[in-house]
């Protein structure tokens, strides 16, 4: 594998209007490792994506995909890319083969080429026993897996991988995994994810994208480790006036009224001290109890923590 | 290579969808032999062969904008739009195989059409050739049409706008009614848009007059074409740069 990252993002902006939805990222991916682009609905993932792809053109700063500039080489760039998109973009109406076949054909293979680049494609997402059944009549998870074989039609070096297990069960989601995996070290894969455990799985290197921007980045170990040093706080108590979660949102960047009651997470909870603040407001207190944090919980954190302010 | 795998791809879509064949081509021969035995029992003239056959020919072409909008609108909300945006494929190749199997659907409606109106008496002769100097051009415009709604609505929205352009087609082309007879405001529409021009020269043809007389309609049929067609590909470009 060349030294040279599959990609080079520098201060890539894309606004629409007032809204910017990817505000100024860096990001440097490696050759043949698996990245994921962690973030809620709406971070700027998807945007991201499309601007690597050179469907979306970035408002400001670029990007190097595989050496060559997003902002100018869109042709050059779009020859060596596979794209799985977020939705399951295939042809209702053609079989698993001709929704294969169709893409060989696009890529300009030959029709002996088309045949077989197909045959090894439907081995390998096992759909060869449904390749002449029409797409509606799949399952989604094969359909997802369709999906993915139409991405790797032409070999591509360089994957993108548009949240590829969206609404499957976890068996049809590990089948993808299974996949992915197999691509490890072999092919660049920038996969957009909202599942924690998805991006744990597979990823060697995560970032966190939140309103645009990178909230955190490392491998899913550095990460986890951020997680241990977090400390959660779940207080159950009849209703906790907003002058009391105000006080301690001063204090604490993420207070929030969940299910299990409230809870409070920070690096270093002063125990005694919530626990005055709160009865100072008159509030008799339940139940408490401390939680151990998740790397669901950073994330959640990080992704929720302006919206708690 | 890539502009006739993709347009494959439309064109099987499109003919292994029942429902919109059976509206696109079956539907309108069945109203058109409906129509040829009203006029064996009760003679009217708008529905003599020869003149309800290129009525009901371009009416029929009137669901190729439901097929080429469904087709697009479908083809954004699915991504798979998005799917062929991040391949080699060029706009003009996008452009093409999004219309061209259009172009063979409107043939084949042709064909269908014009051997059911032989059978009832149309005189069959090289007008049925010269006649697609009309139907091509005008199913442009369809495609066109088709192409701007495609890009408009998603596909959910589609029937009311689809609709209105059928019923449109349907009463301005004059294929069911001589509008000339109700005058005014409804003839002068009808004037003004391009389906009555092609209705009439193609009667005009099938009745063995030359096209010399029909240029002035046939200007006007092909200059639509071109317009709407222009139109099609400018809402197809803005879209795909939006997706």
């Amino acid at each position: 594998m060349s030294e040279t990252p599959a990609i080079q993002m520098m201060g890539i902006t894309k606004r629409f209007g007032k809204l910017t939805a990817v505000n100024n990222v860096d990001l440097s991916i490696k050759r043949g490792e698996v990245f994921s682009l962690l973030g809620p609905n709406g971070a700027g993932k998807t945007t991201t994506i499309k601007m690597l792809c050179c469907l979306l053109k970035p408002t400001s700063g670029s990007a190097i995909v595989l050496g060559y500039d997003i902002n100018r080489d869109s042709e050059k760039i779009k020859q060596i890319i596979g794209v799985s998109p977020q939705e399951t973009a295939v042809a209702e109406k053609l079989t698993t083969r001709e929704n294969l076949n169709l893409m060989a054909r696009i890529y300009g293979f030959s029709k002996e080429d088309a045949r077989e680049r197909v045959e090894t494609l439907l081995d390998m997402t096992e759909l060869s026993e449904r390749s002449n059944d029409r797409v509606k009549r799949l399952s989604g998870g094969m359909k997802r897996r369709l999906n993915l074989a139409m991405a790797l039609i032409s070999d591509p070096d360089l994957l993108f991988l548009d949240e590829p297990t969206l609404g499957l069960d976890p068996h049809a989601r590990r089948s993808i995994w299974k996949q992915i995996e197999a691509f490890k070290g072999k092919k660049t894969i920038l996969l957009t994810t909202h599942y924690l455990e998805e991006a744990d799985a597979l990823s060697d290197h995560v970032a966190v994208i939140k309103d645009g921007k990178i909230v955190a980045h490392g491998t899913p170990h550095e990460l986890k480790r951020d997680a241990a040093v977090m400390q959660i706080m779940v207080i159950r108590a009849q209703r906790i006036p907003e002058a009391c979660i105000d006080e301690l949102k001063t204090n604490y960047p993420f207070v929030k009224e969940t299910a299990e009651g409230l809870e409070i997470r920070g690096e270093r909870l002063v125990f005694d001290g919530i626990v005055d603040l709160i009865r100072s407001h008159g509030v008799k207190i339940e139940w408490l109890t401390m939680k151990q944090p998740s790397l669901d919980d950073v994330f959640s954190s990080l992704v929720e923590e302006e919206g708690a302010e | 290579m890539r502009t006739v795998a993709l347009a494959g791809r439309v064109f099987k879509e499109v003919y292994r969808d029942k429902a919109g064949i059976t509206l696109g081509i079956i539907y309108p021969a069945m109203l058109m032999v409906i129509f040829m035995l009203i006029e064996g029992h009760v003679p009217v003239d708008i529905f003599e062969p020869i003149n309800i056959m290129p009525g009901i020919t371009v009416f029929s072409f009137a669901f190729l904008t439901m097929f080429s909008a469904s087709m697009l609108s479908r083809d954004r909300e699915k991504a798979f739009l998005i799917r062929l945006l991040t391949t080699p494929l060029k706009p003009g190749e996008f452009i093409l195989a999004y219309s061209l199997p259009y172009f063979l659907i409107a043939l084949l409606q042709t064909v269908v059409m014009f051997i059911t109106g032989t059978l009832f008496g149309a005189p069959a002769g090289i007008g049925y050739i010269t006649s697609l100097l009309f139907l091509l051009p005008t199913a442009m415009i369809c495609i066109g049409i088709g192409m701007i709604l495609g890009s408009l609505f998603a596909e959910s929205a589609l029937p009311a706008p689809g609709t209105i352009t059928i019923v449109v087609i349907a009463f301005f082309s004059g294929a069911f009614a001589d509008f000339k007879m109700i005058g005014g405001i409804v003839r002068t529409i009808a004037l003004i848009l391009p389906f009555s021009h092609a209705v009439d020269g193609i009667r005009s043809i099938l009745a063995g007059n030359p096209l010399s007389e029909v240029m002035n309609s046939l200007y006007l049929v092909v200059a639509y074409a071109l317009l709407f067609y222009l139109l099609g590909i400018l809402f197809f470009r803005w879209r795909t740069r939006s997706v």
